[in-house]
């Protein structure tokens, strides 16, 4: 009979809008500013660069390789290498980024960053609601604007963030370890000339 | 598009393109392989899954790079899931276009929302994926992913059965697409249509058994083909093939085994293919998508080409269209199913 598919698609609207009434489950929007549905710990949309400690300055952990820069497909990167070196987390002199800018209209959250840097120093931030006011200089992010503390990363993902985290420790350990043999077997091989040079 | 009426009688129409043309192609060769890969999200943005495959596939061909098996089978689920969720946004689209405002769209969207939150939590994003890497796949799904999917596979049926009582079997529905654009087989041949837009002429020929890439020789599904070529046969298809893909998504949920999911021969930085060129495809949901690269050895592609199926499929739509009203324009322009980052590039 004609019209019968149409009341048939009628019945199962009713039920659905009858259904959500009853059922929790059939309501699947959510208000978004009061209600927010939690991110997913993989959620990813732009980069910032992780510090250790209290410092930005001295706990940053890029090394200013460039390599981001080279690979970032939209080539929103700009680093600036600095003329002098400071310590990183092993303890040995590196030089560090004196300007660190990242264009997030440019961005396109592709997380090749991430993947390229061998450093661990640059991850993906969660943050999504960055609508600003003044569309040149507050949607180009600097260095002091895109260092956030290790902390930070460990509450937006805490598996990557411990993974990370043990990863360096293990690296710092073997350069202690290599820095500790390298000191037991040199202080035998200047020794020997020291006596010559303080006898004369 | 132009078109040429007499009355409410199409009489000439003329696709125009290029309105999103981005130089897609031009930034493929001047990016490394690896920076092509977030670029080919952006082709066709409902499915960015299976256009990373594909241009992965086309490198892994150029320079013999062999797959694990864990991340093959997470190749074809994604794949799977991505075509159950861009046909059931297409069905949703062409009955909005048909004037079932709303509605119909609505239910196929709290479907993808869900497709859409499981790509999320695996790969970061929900459109943009860039989840496929040379060689494999980037993370590691857990086996709480894997349980989620198979929730999804197995309550799809419902939603389709749901789908179907709701419009597909509407009065309405049949009266406008029934005996409307229809193609002929030799034309679609002819004329290079592939997808579901061929199949529903009743050519058989589906990329995956062809081809028989990836792992899906190792499935038993069905190609379901069409008579008539017109829209309605061009609407069931999709309807028909989202069965299909939950078979497969069920085969493959269950054999999936723990492994490696990258080869870890394959480097991430500096990586250089040797001279040679190759031809990867794939039957995308919207039908065959290949690329096509030239190596002359250094870190990006002499050339980068794109064989997108919406594009090719697009250019009959003058045939399909004469003699039809205005009003039909707007549902056949539907069941071509486009999506115009991958018309223009």
């Amino acid at each position: 009979m004609i019209g019968t598919g149409i009341l048939k698609g009628m019945a199962v609207t009713a039920r659905n809008f009858v259904g959500s009434y009853f059922e929790k489950e059939r309501l699947i929007t959510v208000q978004y500013p009061e209600e927010r549905s939690p991110l997913a710990e993989n959620y990813r949309n732009f980069p910032f660069l992780p510090y250790d400690g209290d410092d930005p300055h001295a706990g940053l952990r890029c090394v200013a390789c460039k390599i981001c820069e080279k690979e970032c497909p939209p080539q929103c990167i700009y680093i600036v290498k600095s003329d002098d070196k400071k310590p990183d987390y092993m303890g040995k002199p590196q030089f560090y980024p004196a300007v660190f800018d990242i264009d997030i209209s440019v961005c396109m959250s592709c997380q090749i960053c991430v993947e390229v840097c061998p450093f661990e120093a640059i991850k993906m931030d969660k943050e999504f609601e960055l609508s600003k006011r003044e569309r040149f200089n507050n949607l180009l992010q600097r260095k002091e604007e895109l260092a956030k503390p290790n902390e930070y990363y460990h509450k937006i993902c805490p598996t990557e963030a411990a993974e990370v985290d043990g990863k360096l420790a293990a690296a710092a350990e073997a350069a202690a370890k290599k820095k500790a043999a390298a000191a037991a077997a040199t202080p035998s091989a200047p020794s020997k000339p020291s006596p010559p040079s303080a006898s004369s | 598009m132009n078109v040429a009426l007499e009355g409410e009688i199409v009489r000439k129409l003329k696709p125009v393109f290029g309105y999103l043309h981005r130089n897609h192609e031009q930034i493929g060769e001047q990016t490394t392989y690896l920076g092509s890969m977030p670029y080919t999200d952006r082709l066709d943005y409902f499915c960015s899954m299976t256009n990373n495959w594909a241009y992965a596939l086309s490198v892994e061909k150029l320079v013999g790079i062999e797959v694990p098996e864990r991340a093959q089978y997470l190749r074809v689920i994604l794949a799977e899931l991505t075509r159950l969720q861009n046909h059931a946004s297409l069905l949703g689209f062409l009955l909005s276009d048909m004037g079932a405002w709303g509605t119909p769209l609505m239910y196929a969207f709290r479907e993808r929302e869900k497709i859409l939150d499981l790509f999320e939590s695996l790969s970061g994003s929900r459109m943009m994926c860039d989840y496929m890497r040379f060689g494999g796949c980037r993370v590691d799904t857990s086996d709480e992913w894997l349980a989620r999917a198979k929730q999804i596979a197995d309550r799809f049926p419902k939603f389709l059965d749901e789908f179907d009582a709701l419009i597909l079997g509407n009065e309405i529905v049949i009266a406008r697409t029934q005996n409307v654009g229809k193609l002929s087989a030799d034309l679609a041949i002819s004329a290079g249509i592939t997808g579901p837009m061929l199949r529903a002429c009743g050519v058989n020929y589906d990329v995956r058994k062809v081809d028989g890439y990836g792992f899906y020789p190792r499935f038993k599904f069905r190609i379901p083909l069409g008579e008539h070529g017109d829209t309605y046969d061009r609407l069931m298809m999709r309807a028909l093939e989202m069965r299909e893909s939950v078979e497969i998504l069920k085969q493959a949920l269950a054999q999936i085994q723990p492994g490696p999911i990258v080869n870890p021969k394959v480097k991430i930085r500096a990586f250089r293919p040797p001279v040679g060129e190759a031809y990867g495809r794939i039957e995308a949901p919207k039908g065959e998508l290949g690329f096509y690269l030239i190596s002359d050895g250094g870190p990006n592609p002499y050339r980068y080409r794109v064989r997108p199926p919406s594009f090719i499929n697009l250019t009959v739509l003058e045939d399909l269209c004469l003699g039809h009203t205005v009003a039909d324009v707007m549902v056949i322009l539907g069941s071509v199913d486009i999506v115009m980052g991958e018309v223009d590039r």
